[in-house]
């Protein structure tokens, strides 16, 4: 797609927006029932689109992709009047006579660049938020998952209008030519290198960003628990989820010397329940993306301070891109393995003297965009939320914080800026814009010149709230 | 450089100023240093900007001391987490947001309003419990090095510095790596900023400008000299029109030209004076540079010929006199680029409609002023156009509206202050989801088989009497394919 085609892509989408269609109720609504159709007749598309990219089983597509961007877009639907209306903002004397509200306002032309590990998901959820803010949008999916990228091309050009959500297919020229242009608010799903390069593309036209990166989530597991439903949900979070390839997915672990032995057999235990004897024979595991994946992550279990402390898995077949579940077991702290986001199906297990080390060890690294801690401990569970920082946490859980609507989503430091989801899509999406309402009453002379004593002991009245100095003043 | 950051890193992480009653300290401290410093306050600000005390209460001590006063009062409500409700499938468990500071910040101040630009950014830092590099701008030296050598008297000067400097300073800030940075200043450095930020994936606030524009309707009587008076205030008032929410051009309708001019040169004769050798109660340009830059917008001839009041300047004393232009050409740079002077173009129009169309081919500005009385005009402007803010029938005082969120969109800037938002600009919003380990629900995990899917089908509906059904095997599940 040449440059030439970029630059006419957003100028038909701001002639759209110009013309006002998009800020309308009854628009936005037709755009999101269009993607409740898409979902409901096209579902055996998209799922086989999903095995055929990622071999997801259908089972955790359906919950992941199709349930997920269902109940975004159900939320929406229902919601919409009430996030479209004006926030009453209250006034104090410092403006009296007045009124305020605030205003929600579409943005304009928006970008959304989404990734391969839920390509649905993550490319929907993010258009459901954009079209309910009243914005056209374009949509450029990952080329790392082919029959995705082309399944919703043509089923939004399908359902959706097209002279205001489009979806631009390709890889990086694709993606340089589109980052050129002047956007209102860009929304990037992926790593921190590409994340740099559009946030240095934005800087250029002053356009916001919303950054939704990844990082190492550590889950942090304290003895004295229910050791089967901590390692059943440890398991669903890594494994479960495309095959640890998910931003918020457990990345390491870490638990006390005494504990590791009885935690590492209960998730030998419950992952054999899960996958059978052989994992590589299940068609309950995603495979890895592509070679390239594959091979940075034999690399990793390879790597001489690691290829030892395998404890259990460790089996890969690269015909049909698959790694079992991978447990390694005190690798040092500079392995590769600790030093990347894993993004794949192996899990370091740390272990430490005391459960109160593994937050020293969490806080010395990047923010993650994630933190499990599986406690009952009342004291451990305060300290950890009060002194790690991440995107979001959750205790006794892994994942489950993406799913709830009402929390927003979103990283810090190097796991991103900016949340969504839920009204916080909404409100990602939109400009909120101040309006105070005056009217001629009472027009305060203080605040002209000539400027006396008087006006200024008037002035220092109202701005401290001293409704007796205001009249003290006024009288003289 | 690296000592200075890595100082107030080692703060962060000793924790101090996660702690209320540090952050409450922090904030008296500030109030402490407007108060006690008033007098050198208005020197420096006479100094840097020949302002008037008066005016320099009202815009920077008074909106310090309000900012510092509203943030005491509201500290710690808004450090509580925010429960949210969570739906009876993740039974039991619960949700809640908890604000966390960011970390280490750095603030650019600008030079039109030194003291308040550099503070009030600088209270929502602090109450959210972050560590602070405050550069304040070096156009207003004097305010500068009263901040520099004041401020570490007030506050933790562990944890808030303050560095005086040029752009050399500015670039070198840059290199290092923050947890946010918050800038006011123009469009072109905000590129700089945000670039350089880039390379950090460190989050910016960038307070812009842009041309804000008034649209005057056309209504009789005394309302109108009112709406005059502040128009007047709005454009002169703030730093001699060089303030980023400023009034930069009036459009009114053709008919109610002359009657506004008349009244804004008597406004100025009373406000002002009639002599740019002796102006009162209004600031200078701030340098040699903006003077320069200011005058030559009356270079052209166009320009010129539209001078309808003032016009004249004291190059000595950086005095420019207010004036009027009526209709200058539109295609002249004083009506294409933000004017950050006291220069007004009046615009008419033949109906005061148009005036939606003229300003929405302008890139977006921080505020527009809309005096009316017309119900259906004020709507059409709200829902037409976009800017930072909308202000129907006053100018300039919305900035002092802590309920209201300041900051712009598109060329005029992202982000937001003001009140909570200062809170929330350099909090992070940490999502915490609650479980416990009672009440398991085996269709969550593999291996997979219909009835878990069926199971999942229902539970996303949040239908739970289906729910129940299905787990006591009376329901036939629905295909619908």
């Amino acid at each position: 797609m040449a440059i030439i085609d970029a630059e006419s892509v957003v100028k038909e989408l701001r002639s759209t927006y110009t013309s006002g269609k998009t800020k309308s109720y009854e628009w936005r609504i037709s755009q999101l029932k269009a993607i409740m159709k898409i979902l409901t007749y096209h579902e055996k598309d998209i799922l086989e689109a999903l095995r055929s990219d990622l071999n997801k089983p259908e089972h955790e597509a359906f919950v992941h992709e199709i349930a997920g961007v269902s109940s975004s877009c159900k939320l929406a639907l229902k919601e919409l009047h009430r996030w479209m209306k004006p926030e009453k903002a209250k006034t104090t004397i410092v403006t009296f006579p007045s009124s305020a509200e605030i205003v929600s306002e579409p943005l304009g032309v928006v970008l959304v660049i989404s990734p391969w590990n839920y390509p649905i998901y993550l490319g929907l959820d993010p258009i459901i938020g954009a079209i309910a803010a009243g914005n056209t949008v374009v949509l450029k999916p990952s080329e790392m998952a082919p029959a995705t990228s082309s399944v919703l091309s043509k089923l939004i050009s399908e359902y959706m209008d097209t002279s205001a959500v489009k979806v631009v297919e390709g890889a990086v020229p694709e993606t340089t030519s589109l980052l050129e242009q002047r956007w209102d608010k860009i929304l990037y799903t992926g790593n921190g290198k590409v994340g740099r390069i559009v946030l240095a593309a934005a800087a250029k036209h002053l356009t916001p960003v919303l950054l939704e990166l990844g990082g190492k989530s550590p889950v942090v597991v304290d003895s004295n628990i229910n050791i089967n439903v901590a390692a059943r949900r440890i398991i669903s979070g890594k494994w479960g989820c495309n095959s640890g390839q998910t931003c918020v997915s457990p990345d390491y672990l870490i638990t006390t010397k005494e504990f590791a032995p009885k935690l590492l057999s209960a998730l030998t235990s419950e992952i054999e329940k899960f996958y059978g004897k052989d994992p590589m024979q299940s068609n309950d595991l995603s495979s890895i993306i592509n070679a390239h994946h594959f091979d940075r992550l034999t690399k990793l279990l390879d790597d001489d301070k690691v290829s030892g402390k395998v404890v259990f898995g460790g089996r890969r077949d690269k015909t049909k891109l698959k790694i079992a579940p991978t447990i390694v077991l005190d690798v040092p702290g500079d392995s590769s393995v600790m030093n990347e986001e894993i993004f794949g199906p192996i899990l370091p297990i740390l272990t430490v003297n005391k459960i109160e080390d593994s937050i020293g060890i969490i806080t010395a690294k990047e923010k993650p965009l994630a933190a499990y801690l599986f406690t009952n401990d009342k004291k451990l569970k305060e300290e950890f939320i009060r002194s790690v920082s991440a995107g979001g946490m959750a205790i006794n859980e892994t994942n489950l914080q993406l799913v709830e609507l009402n929390l927003p989503f979103g990283g810090v430091g190097e796991s991103g800026m900016g949340a969504y989801h839920g009204k916080f899509s909404f409100d990602a999406f939109s400009h909120k814009k101040g309006v105070l309402i005056r009217n001629f009453l009472g027009d305060v002379t203080a605040r002209y010149p000539p400027y006396s004593s008087r006006k200024l002991q008037f002035l220092k009245a109202v701005l401290s709230y001293d409704i007796l100095g205001i009249f003290r003043a006024l009288l003289g | 450089m690296d000592r200075l950051e890595e100082g107030l890193r080692k703060t962060f992480r000793c924790g101090k100023t996660k702690e209320v009653g540090w952050r409450k300290a922090q904030l008296r401290g500030v109030l402490k240093f407007v108060e006690e410093n008033e007098s050198k306050i208005f020197e420096a600000l006479k100094q840097d900007l020949g302002k008037h005390p008066v005016e320099a209460y009202r815009d920077e001590i008074g909106v310090v001391k309000k900012s510092a006063e509203n943030c005491l009062n509201n500290i710690e409500k808004w450090m509580n987490p925010k429960k949210g409700k969570l739906p009876l499938l993740l039974f039991p468990s619960k949700g809640e947001v908890l604000p966390e500071p960011l970390g280490t910040v750095l603030i650019f101040g600008s030079w039109n309003f030194p003291i308040s630009l550099a503070l009030d950014p600088l209270i929502g830092a602090l109450s959210a419990g972050n560590t602070v590099v405050v550069k304040p701008s070096e156009l207003a030296p004097a305010c500068s090095s009263l901040l520099y050598s004041t401020i570490p008297l007030y506050l933790d000067a562990e944890a808030i510095k303050i560095v005086e400097g040029g752009s050399d300073v500015a670039e070198q800030l840059l290199e290092r790596r923050w947890d946010k940075i918050f800038f006011t200043g123009s469009p072109r450095v905000g590129r700089i900023i945000m670039s350089a930020a880039a390379k950090h994936l460190t989050p910016v606030t960038l307070e812009l400008g842009g041309k804000c524009p008034v649209i005057l309707d056309s209504f009789s009587g005394s309302d109108f000299k009112v709406a005059v008076n502040r128009i007047a205030g709005g454009k002169w008032g703030p730093c001699a029109g060089q303030a980023c929410i400023g009034i930069d051009y009036v459009l009114v309708q053709q008919k109610s030209a002359s009657i506004l001019v008349e009244l804004l040169k008597n406004c100025i004769k009373r406000y002002y004076g009639d002599n740019v050798k002796n102006l009162q109660s209004i600031c200078r340009i701030v340098n040699k540079q903006h003077f320069e830059r200011v005058c030559n917008l009356l270079e052209d001839p166009g320009v010129a010929a539209s001078i309808v009041y003032g016009g004249s300047f004291d190059r000595e004393n950086l005095m420019i006199e207010p004036t009027i232009l009526l209709d200058p050409p539109l295609d002249a740079q004083i009506m294409t680029e933000e004017i950050f002077g006291p220069l007004l173009p009046i615009i008419t129009l033949d109906k005061i409609e148009e005036s939606i169309d003229f300003i929405n081919e302008k890139p977006k500005p921080l505020a527009i002023y809309a005096f009316t009385k017309n119900d259906k005009l004020k709507k059409q402007i709200l829902q037409e156009t976009s800017s930072g803010s909308v202000t129907f029938n006053d100018a300039i005082i919305q900035f002092i509206c802590d309920a209201l969120p300041f900051g712009g969109v598109g060329q005029s800037g992202f982000g937001r202050y003001h009140g909570k938002f200062s809170f929330d600009t350099f909090s992070h919003e940490k999502a915490v989801l609650h479980r416990s380990f009672f009440l398991e629900l085996e269709p969550r995990y593999p291996p997979w088989n219909d009835f878990k899917l069926e199971f999942i089908r229902l539970a996303y509906s949040f239908n739970y009497i289906g729910l129940l059904l299905h787990l006591l095997g009376l329901r036939t599940p629905n295909r619908s394919r």
